[in-house]
Formats: C-alpha cells, structure tokens, sequence
C-alpha cells in the first residue's frame, strides 16, 4: 500500500547542480557515517568532494586520515576517482573544530587589539567552548568558508550529535538573538550614553540592573562582561549577516538534505519533524536514509514457525547420539536467533510503514545493520553501495 | 555487583550504602533517563524514600511514568515494593517506598535564589525583563549549573523537622558525558568568573558535597564502540577532576541467543547436520522421501548460517567492549534491551535487576 519512492544518492552526487549535501537526523542514527560514505562514493565517482565530519568515531576518523584535528581539509588516502590518480575525483576530509572556527571568526572581523581581548575574555572562553549551539553555528560557519572558497565541486556536511535535528538550523539565529539581546543592550548603554543612561523604553533604570549585577557576580566580572559586550558589539553586524548568509545558501539551489534515521520510533519522529520543517522553510529535502535496517536471507520462515522448530528439537534433543545432539542444540539456537530477527524486522517494517503513510512522497533508502561496526574504507564503501540505490552501478 | 562471570546470587549490602547523591550521566540516547529513573525506584524499595531529579527542562521523567507535565515541585510519582522488584513478598518489605521527582526550570530556580540572598524586589523583575536569566545562563553556563546541582545537593542533605533527611537517596538525570565534568566542576567553572560573592561560596559549598563519598557518579553505556569510549573517556575526566567514580551501567544488552560454543561451532563445518536437525524440526515439508525433505530446507541453510555469523561477530565485538570497561575496575550492572521499548511495567524490572545485581 506504500507509495513511497525509492530514493538514489548517486543521482544526486552525479548531479553536478549537487554542490551540497547535508546529513540530518537525531543522536546515533549514523550522520557521520552516512555523511563519509557518501563523501567517499561521490570522490569515487569522479568529484572533487569534502566532508566536514563533526564528531566521527576515533577508528572512522583515523581510517580517514583525521588523527588531528587541525580545522582544515585533508586528502584522504587510498581514494581515487574512476580513471585513477590522475583522473578527477578525490576525497578531503576534515573534523569540526569549533572553538577554533569561533576564534577564526573573531579575528577575521576585528582589529588585532580587539580581537586579541576578545579571546582573552573568560566570557568569550566560555562561549566559544560551551554555548548549547555554538557546535550548530560553527559547522554553518565553515559550510560557508568551504563553498566561499569555490574549491570543490561538492561539499558533504555532518550535523552535530544534538538531540534533535532542529537545532541545526536553530542554534545560529538562537546565537544571534542572543547577541542582539535587551540585556546586551543595558549593559552596552552605560558605555554608549555617557554612564548613566536610562533605557527609558524597556522601563528599567540601567543602573538598576547592572548595580544589581555587580553586586551579585562582584564588580571585577560586571567589568570583564562590559568589557567582552563593547568588544564584540562591533562584530555584532559581521556575525548575524554570516549566519544569514549560510542559511541562504541552505536554501540555495544546489543543496540537498538528507535526513537520517534509524528505523525506530523515537528517531523516526524526530525525522519527522525535521521534514516538516524543512518543507516549512522551503528547504530542499532529497530524502530519508534509513540506516541499520535489518533483513534476512529466509522470509519464508516466520518468527511462529521458527520458534515452534526450535522447540521441538530441544525437546527431542536427549534421544539422539552425541554428534547430532549437538546439531540440534545448534540448529535450535539458529532458529531462535532467526526468529528473534523476524521479529526485529516485523517491528522495523511496522515503523516504516507509519513513517511512509504519513509522508509518501519522502524518497527513502534502507541501509542494512552491518555487524560490526562501520570503522574503516571498505565498510564506508559498502554503506555507499547501498545509499547509491537504483542509478546504474 | 555482577562481574562478567558472576550472575545475580545472593551478596553483602548494596554497593552504594552511605551514597545520597547519584548522579547518572553517559552519552546521549543510551538510557540516561532511563537508568536514572529505575535507580531511584530500586533505592526505594524497603520503604525508603528517594527523590529523582532531571535538569534538562525536558519532562522526560514524565514521559516515564506516563504522567502530566512536572510542574518545579518534588511530587510523588511512584510507591514500590520490595516484591515488586523480585524481592521476598513478606517482612520489611511491606512498607512501600516513595519516589518523589523533580523537573527543575532553571529560570524560577535562578529567580528564588537571587530572591533569597538578595531580596531583589523590583530589580528582580527588571533583571527578568531585560532577560537576564537566559543572558547569565547562556554567557557563563557555570552560574546554571550551581544552582541545579546546588538544588540536588540541598536535597540530599536536607533535614525535616525531626531532624531525619527528607530523602535517603537522590538521584540526578544529568546532561550527557560530554558536558559532565563542566557541569561537575562547578567550582573551576565559576570560579573564573565570580572570584568572590555568594555565588562563589554558593560555588565552593557544593563542590564540597560532589567531592565527597556521599555522591557516586554512575555512566550508562552500551556496549557499542562509541559509547563505550565515552565511557571511558567520562570515567578519566572524572577522576582527573576529583570527583566520585560510580558504576558502569550497561544498558540494553542483548541476550545471547547461541552460546560460545554454538557461536563456535558455526565456524566448523557443520551444514549436513543443521540440515538433518531441521529436517527432523519439521522444516522439510511433509514429503515422504528424505532427499526432497532434506532439499527443502537446502535455502535456510545459508541465510541461518550467515545469521550466526554475524552473531559471532557481534559477540566478539561486545566481547571488546566489555573487555575495555572491566578496565576500569568499577563496579557494574547489566540491564537488558526490552524489546518494544520502555513501559512502566519495564521500568520496574530494570528496577528489580539493578537491586538484584546490588547497585541499591
Ligand atoms: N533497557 C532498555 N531496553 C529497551 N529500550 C530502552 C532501554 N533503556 C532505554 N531504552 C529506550 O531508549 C531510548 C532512550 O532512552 P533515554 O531517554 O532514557 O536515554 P537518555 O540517555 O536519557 O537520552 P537523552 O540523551 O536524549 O537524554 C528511549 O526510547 C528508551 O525507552
Ligand atoms: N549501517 C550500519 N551498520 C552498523 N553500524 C553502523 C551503521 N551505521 C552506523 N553504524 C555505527 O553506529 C555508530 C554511530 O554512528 P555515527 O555515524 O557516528 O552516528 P551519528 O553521527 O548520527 O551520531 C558508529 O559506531 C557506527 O560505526
Ligand atoms: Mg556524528
Ligand atoms: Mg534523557
């Protein structure tokens, strides 16, 4: 009854109109991985590609060459195009590094001296390194340098481990708000009108408020903060413009979100959501990769039946010489393990088939659950077999 | 506690006797709430009283429970008797213990606090309008977390009337693995910035209780690659900061359907037998001639084998893992993976498992 499309990542990275690729989705769901793979595949495949991964598991990260984090692109090694080395196609891959892209920003908008006390600042340090969000605006930041620099033909983007797929596209205009905040405001005015202003339309004496403050935090921390919000005040402009302009680019012609998910319950509504949002902001949505799907080489054998067999033969296990006893303990654990996995895949299909009757036009692929875990080239490379869906291999 | 080779059998005390501070952290999704939640039930049980405290504004306790949105107030959420985590149905455990929940809101918890040593009056209100809390939550995260643990500390050491403790155990839903120790290390945090002040003693005060035996900081894991680092990695930022190692709480853990010695055995050559097993379990159809019997089952053959397989290596991988969290030589507890997820009846049987391994 579904009516849902299959959908084919290598359509979309053979696209040369795809210059980029964004992997949604909620904590766990395979981002990362997804994001690699599909970096790796399009390289493969004959375009210049970078991921911008944000936190890959260490051995991921080491098979791609990324044991420091130095906020750059890396080639990786062992990736070639279709013609070969001297061919097009080739993979860059680098790792987020957020309180460095904070800091490049500070010193690409203000002057030396100015940029130098802002990094000094323990308001700025705290910021930089802990503000729920601040991961979400850097990724956007360096998006934005990657395609200013015009260098590659597609850039791979992974999404920060926050709970929810929004806050990707939240955090920044959240940072910004922030930063253009009443209370900057107040504590901006002293500075502005001569020290003893009154902010007459929010009604509140200033000298309420930053008395108050002085005498909760003490004197020397009103002064750092006064001192850190005249300083960044001049970039104020220069951050809420970047952040605009990376959220254009999200809209841009040429983008395309993939959002990923495991195919459970929580995940696939925090999938939802996101696909309802991207639809709310006129974001281009390409589709759902649904990844650790599980499957089996006998569906004719049911759950019922399996267990049923299984039953039987530890029931009748005693009456047999030694050697076929022990077939049967193992051919009795063999069909409990298939029936458990029937049962895996009746649940995944179940939640599969709500997601679809709700969103049929979402173009999804499934990803089958590998065994191990995915750490190395070649597990990449089977992942992104998969993800190329229907286009000609 | 369960070690690898021991099961549940009969022990000493619990291992967390004279604790009243549990904080339960790991990395995102792997059942901190979760876990969180059936502690505080299993602490509970033998007519104890415990209070479980989530900090993250996200009801997720209420959820839990099925329940309505947690308003700032400790509420009961929950009785438990001791035979309802698989205990002995007679004797003490007749009197059922309570679970009291709390859902801090950080903005009303900043408020009450600056209320109470400021008596900030009108200021109050100009500092809320100007949006002073979420600006002092957001610039100096540090000044948030002393007041949600502050609260976690006040509670475990509060006193009633008659001098008893309002709780015998409180237990703490905390933020993720990644901004544990920050979150922790209240003191450093704050201390950069407020040098002196109330919120500076406010600071040192529950930094004094955290570093005490009276908290264990447990971790949730499962027994992934990832999470397991975490874990890992969690346990030595925290003893590096000084601060109480708990348990490893290892969540979801699949049951082994095949054991070593059938996961060992699916590497030998044992095709015809599982086929004449099978045949002989009914799979081969009803056919009179054993060779169309035994041709039947000839398509499960691989699948089942390649199945097994991938057991294996999933056994072998867990195997690793677990091998890298005894390192740490920590106490630690195995809760299953309820299959179709976490309703109240589960959230009682990961209750009885963790009493049982002896984690209350
Ligand atoms: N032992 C278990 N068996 C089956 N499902 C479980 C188990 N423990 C937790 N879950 C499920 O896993 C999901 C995540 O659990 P939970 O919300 O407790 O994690 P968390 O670590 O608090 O997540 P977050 O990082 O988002 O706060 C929930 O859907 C929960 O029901
Ligand atoms: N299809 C898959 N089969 C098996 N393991 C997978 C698969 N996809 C992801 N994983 C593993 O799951 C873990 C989490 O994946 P990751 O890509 O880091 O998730 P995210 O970036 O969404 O948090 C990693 O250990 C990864 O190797
Ligand atoms: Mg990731
Ligand atoms: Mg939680």
């Amino acid at each position: 009854m579904t009516t849902e499309q299959e959908l084919s990542v290598d359509r979309l990275i053979d696209d040369p109109r795809t210059r980029i690729v964004v992997c949604c989705g909620s904590g766990g769901v395979g981002k990362t991985t997804t994001a690699a793979a599909i970096g790796l595949r399009a390289a493969e495949r004959g375009r210049r590609t970078v991921v911008l991964t944000i936190d890959p598991a260490r051995r991921l990260a080491q098979s791609m060459g990324l044991t420091e984090l130095d906020n750059t692109p890396r080639p990786v090694k062992g990736v070639t195009g279709p013609d070969g080395p001297d061919g097009p196609g080739e993979l860059h891959a680098m790792m987020l590094d957020m309180k460095r892209t904070f800091d490049e920003v500070v010193i690409a908008h203000a002057d030396p001296e100015r940029a130098r006390a802002i990094l000094e600042n323990p308001f700025y340090q705290s910021l930089s390194a802990g503000f729920a969000g601040t991961q979400e605006y850097m990724a956007m930041e360096k998006l934005g340098q990657l395609r200013a620099t015009g260098a590659w033909d597609l850039i791979v983007v992974d999404t920060p481990p926050s709970r929810s797929a929004l806050d990707f596209l939240d955090a920044p205009s959240r940072l910004g708000s922030f930063l253009d905040g009443r209370i900057i405001r107040v504590l901006m005015a002293p500075a502005k009108v001569g020290g003893r202003g009154a902010m007459k339309f929010l009604n509140v004496g200033v000298g309420m408020v930053t008395g108050t403050l002085g005498k909760i935090f003490g004197s020397q921390l009103l002064t750092d903060l006064q001192t850190f919000v005249a300083a960044m005040d001049s970039m104020f402009g220069g951050f809420r413009e970047r952040a605009d302009r990376t959220y254009q680019l999200l809209k841009a012609e040429g983008t395309a979100f993939l959002v990923v998910a495991a195919p459970e319950r929580d995940a696939l509504r925090e999938a939802a959501y996101f696909v309802d949002r991207l639809a709310a902001d006129e974001m281009p949505l390409a589709g759902l990769v649904l990844n650790r799907v599980h499957g089996t080489g006998a569906p004719q054998l049911s759950a019922e039946r399996a267990h049923a067999a299984a039953q039987s033969l530890e029931e009748n296990g005693a009456e047999h010489e030694p050697g076929q006893a022990d077939a049967d303990v193992l051919a009795a654990g063999l069909l409990r393990l298939h029936a458990e996995r029937m049962e895996v895949m009746v649940r995944e299909r179940r939640t599969r088939d709500r997601f679809v009757s709700v969103y049929p036009d979402v173009p999804i692929v499934e990803v089958p659950a590998l065994a191990g875990d995915v750490h190395d080239l070649d597990g990449l490379r089977l992942i992104g077999h998969r993800l190329g869906g229907t286009a000609e291999d | 506690m369960a070690g690898t080779e021991e099961p549940t059998e009969a022990r000493g005390g619990p291992d967390w006797e004279g604790v009243r501070l549990h904080v339960v952290s790991g990395k995102g999704g792997t059942g901190k709430t979760t876990v969180a939640a059936a502690l505080a039930l299993a602490l509970a049980a033998e007519g104890r009283r415990t209070l479980l405290i989530e900090v993250e504004g996200r009801q997720g306790i209420a959820e839990l429970f099925g329940i309505a949105a947690l308003p700032y107030e400790e509420r009961k959420v929950a009785t438990v008797s001791a035979a309802q985590l698989g205990g002995p149905a007679k004797g003490r455990g007749q009197v059922n213990g309570e679970v009291f929940a709390l859902a801090i809101d950080t903005e009303q918890a900043l408020l009450e606090y600056l209320d109470m040593f400021y008596k900030l009056g009108r200021a109050g209100k100009a500092l809320q309008k100007v949006g002073f809390v979420d600006f002092a939550t957001t610039i100096a995260p540090g000044v948030r977390d002393v007041l949600l643990t502050g609260k976690a500390c006040e509670a475990a050491r509060r006193k009633g009337p008659d001098g008893r403790r309002a709780y015998d155990a409180v237990v703490m839903d905390a933020p993720p693995t990644g901004r544990l120790t920050r979150f922790l290390n209240v003191n450093s945090e704050v201390a950069g910035l407020a040098r002196f002040g109330p919120i500076h003693s406010q600071a040192q005060a529950v930094m004094g209780v955290l570093k005490s035996p009276e908290t264990a900081v447990h971790l949730v894991t499962l027994l992934e690659e990832m999470p397991v680092q975490e874990t890992v990695d969690g346990f030595t930022e925290l003893r590096a900061a000084g601060l109480p190692t708990g348990g490893v709480m290892v969540n979801m853990v699949r049951p082994p359907v095949l054991d070593a010695a059938a996961v060992a055995a699916v590497h030998g050559d044992h095709r015809e037998e599982v086929a004449l097993a099978l045949v002989e379990a009914g799979l081969g159809g009803r056919s009179r001639t054993a060779a169309t019997r035994r041709a039947a089952v000839e398509p499960l053959l691989d699948p089942l084998l390649d199945q097994a397989r991938e057991h294996a290596e999933r056994v072998a991988l867990e195997h690793e893992q677990r091998a890298d969290l005894a390192a740490l030589r920590l106490p630690s507890y195995e809760l299953p993976l309820l299959s179709g997820g976490v309703d109240l009846g589960g959230l009682y049987r990961l209750a009885g498992e963790l009493k049982a391994q002896g984690a209350a």
